[in-house]
């Protein structure tokens, strides 16, 4: 059937059952913008920020677990999309970017609103197209969506020039990819799993530790089995925050620099490590060569390049977390008296783990000043931990993923990889739009929030009740607590005492605006916001001085750790 | 160390940005680097020579896998293989010196491509040892210019690398030939 590239574009995103797109118009956009009138199928929220519509499709997606979609001009629109496909690169995070191009007769010629934007975002992009002819336009779209979701997922960008998305090609939307040089691993190989299975039976202090492979594996119920059959501590990293519930008896919480007392002994004291989607990175490690010194690590993940990297593994198992686990419990059924006994022969151990618990928990003082602490576990306690919340970046992201039990996967955005200061509002906005009912959450900074809080304007648009919580301490506090323990209080560039009213800003834009200056003010103050129906920020006013424990100084052992 | 590697490609524009991209963004270092369409014109080798400890060239190989437009990487590590190169040097060549580098270039089966009144320009093909002892031999003569394409490579025998199936070791046949 012959039609534009521009209703080809919409028609291959429906057969791809794309039902909404961030995004944001300009010259080269022209012909799909309008093509896109007539599509009241698909949901078109209109950003304020390239940035913005790049991190929300990322929150969509996050929270969803479908592919995020977003769609930008050319030159400026798409430099402008770099942070946010760079944010969703480091965290494995399926979207599909479509950057529109000037005319196919102008590319390289210094053409207005030009820019090599394959060029630019080739080290941050799973993979990328320039689109030079219309009959290659579905094509290059299907593969596209495969590559996101398939295999480790990840940003894919096409883009399209404006020419094409103009001319008239054939449309014929093929049901199956089939690239030869993309072969994706989901089994793992049953010869090493079976291999892993024996090495934990004769372990007598093993810990699982695991990462954002279990939500996008979607292996959270396998990875629940297995630690529970098996009476092993589970802690995960940053990206695994829900992968495992919160509130189990075998969670130890979070590992790694702001990690507990417990996850972080427990490593070290191992004897195996069994690693499940989770690539070592160096905020989880600490110092590498002394990273569960004394164990022996299994390491399964999809994608083979992230093994070995930064620590050496003695069992690979490249495949599908969730496959993989799958696999461990039928073998353990199969021979049940392998493990029948072992949780019993490692009740030491688990006795142990707890111990570090109780000795060391998570904790602040309380000494009544107005602590973020106080207001997560209250946000915690007011919804039960049923709200998505997305983070921004800094002491609020650390403080939400220590004090906010996340007792389902996706509950929780956040940008782990790339530390993406500005992330969290466009992707509550993302997650708002995917789950119309769902209470969302923005935990947020008062330096964060002014990277991206043009959003507000998109959030009021489309009536997307989102709650940002600025827990408000006048500093860029991450870097300020660095000033502090390392560069003896020389607070350098980190004031952040011109901020605007935050409740007046938000009342401009038309949304709730609520200030917080006293603890028994928390708890009234955000259940009324959290029932108003309307976008809301909310500006917290937390001791400025508060800082998060325990932290292992970078390049520091786990075992070392700072405590309150 | 050095390592010798042939990576298969998509015959796609902007492939070689990927694969050099990946090297610079990633702290590995390329020596050299030869590509050409092969047998089947939708797909290139690259020949890359590279140099890294053992866990570079592993991280190295899984990268340039983990590219979607790449079909196989070969590192010939451990493989029987012939490896050649080709350098076209411009050297001072006058009355008292022609004899000798005619002789030179003979016993090196190379070959004068271009004469000047004086200079020759010579071409020579061989493994690195071959061309670092010729070079060496003529350097003392006057050696004006020198380009070098890099070496390619291919394993022994009757096996071949295919872009669909998985390559086994070189056989023992043909060992000596040069
Ligand atoms: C885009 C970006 N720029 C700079 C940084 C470096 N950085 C990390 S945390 C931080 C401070 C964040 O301050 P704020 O948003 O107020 O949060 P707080 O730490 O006070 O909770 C900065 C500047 C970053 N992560 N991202």
């Amino acid at each position: 059937m012959k039609k534009t590239g521009a209703q080809i574009f919409i028609e291959s995103l429906r057969m791809e059952g794309v039902d909404t797109i961030f995004c944001y118009p300009g010259g080269a956009t022209l012909y799909i913008t309008d093509a896109l009138y007539y599509a009241s199928d698909i949901k078109q929220i209109i950003v304020r920020h390239e940035q913005g519509a790049v991190h929300a499709s990322d929150g969509y997606s996050r929270a969803s677990g479908k592919v995020g979609v977003s769609l930008v001009t050319s030159g400026p629109g798409a430099t402008n999309t770099v942070t946010g496909i760079a944010t969703a690169y480091m965290d494995s995070i399926p979207l599909v970017i479509f950057s529109c191009q000037v005319n196919t007769m102008l590319i390289g010629n210094d053409a207005f609103q030009e820019a090599d934007i394959i060029g630019i975002t080739r080290p941050c992009t799973k993979h990328s197209y320039l689109v030079r002819d219309v009959n290659d336009l579905a094509r290059i779209i299907k593969e596209a969506f495969y590559i996101a979701r398939s295999g480790r997922p990840g940003p894919v960008l096409v883009d399209i020039p404006k020419d094409v998305s103009a001319n008239i090609g054939e449309f014929k939307y093929t049901d199956k990819v089939s690239i030869r040089s993309y072969k994706p691993t989901y089994i793992g190989h049953a010869g090493q799993i079976k291999k892993a299975i024996k090495l934990i039976a004769s372990s007598k202090r093993p810990v699982l530790y695991t990462g954002g492979g279990i939500i996008s594996s979607g292996a959270s119920a396998e990875l629940l089995k297995f630690a529970e059959k098996l009476s092993i501590p589970v802690t995960n990293t940053l990206m695994g925050l829900g992968g495992f519930p919160g509130n189990h008896p075998l969670f130890l919480g979070m590992l790694g620099m702001h990690g507990t007392y417990a996850a972080n002994m427990a490593i070290t004291e191992s004897d195996v490590v069994i690693a499940v989607g989770a690539r070592f990175d160096d905020r989880a490690t600490g110092k590498v060569d002394e990273f569960a010194a004394h164990a022996k690590i299994i390491h399964v993940d999809i994608d083979p390049t992230s093994i070995s990297k930064n620590i050496k593994v003695d069992i690979p198992i490249v495949g599908d977390s969730r496959h993989v686990l799958k696999k461990m419990l039928d073998f353990i059924e199969e021979d049940k008296e392998d493990t029948k006994d072992y949780p019993a022969s490692i009740s030491e151990w688990t006795k142990q783990t707890k111990k570090w618990q109780k000795e060391y928990p998570l904790t602040y003082l309380k000494d009544g000043t107005l602590k973020p602490q106080y207001v997560i576990e209250k946000i915690f306690e007011l919804t039960k931990g049923k709200a998505i919340i997305a983070t921004e970046v800094g002491q609020n992201q650390m403080w939400t993923a220590q004090f906010y039990k996340f007792l389902k996967p996706r509950s929780i955005l956040t940008s782990g990889g790339l530390g993406t200061m500005g992330y969290g509002f466009p992707a509550s906005i993302g997650a708002q739009v995917a789950f119309p009912d769902k209470l969302v959450i923005n935990m947020a900074g008062d330096g964060s929030i002014q990277m991206n809080i043009q959003e507000l304007a998109t959030a009021v648009q489309f009536n997307l009740p989102v709650k940002v919580v600025i827990l408000n301490n006048r500093y860029l506090g991450m870097v300020r607590q660095w000033q502090e323990l390392f560069y003896e209080k020389r607070y350098n560039w980190t004031q952040m005492d011109h901020a605007p009213d935050f409740v007046k800003l938000a009342e401009a834009y038309g949304a709730a605006g609520y200030r917080i200056e006293k603890e028994d003010e928390v708890e009234t103050v955000l259940k009324e916001a959290f029932q108003n129906g309307r976008p809301t920020l909310i500006d917290v006013r937390i001791n400025p001085d508060e800082s998060v424990y325990p932290m292992v100084p970078a390049g520091a052992p786990l075992s070392e750790m700072l405590l309150v | 160390m050095r390592h010798t590697i042939s990576v298969l490609v998509e015959n796609e524009f902007g492939v070689l940005s990927r694969i050099a991209g990946l090297f610079s963004g990633r702290g590995f270092n390329i020596e050299s680097l030869c590509v050409a369409e092969t047998l089947d014109p939708t797909i290139s080798t690259m020949t890359i020579v590279t140099n890294g400890n053992d866990a570079i060239l592993e991280q190295i190989l899984k990268q340039l896998n983990k590219l979607i437009n790449v079909i196989k990487v070969i590192d010939f590590q451990g493989l029987d293989y012939v490896s050649r190169e080709m350098v076209l040097v411009k050297v001072h060549a006058d009355e008292k010196t022609r004899e000798e580098l005619l002789r030179m270039t003979e016993i090196f089966r190379g070959k004068i491509i271009d004469v000047s009144l004086k200079t020759y320009t010579i071409m020579i093909t061989g493994d690195e040892e071959k061309i670092k002892a010729f070079l060496n031999l003529i350097k003392p003569l006057g050696i004006k210019e020198l380009v070098r394409t890099g070496p390619i490579a291919m394993i022994r025998g009757d096996k071949t690398i295919k872009a669909s199936e998985k390559h086994s070791k070189g056989g023992e046949d043909g060992k000596n030939v040069l």
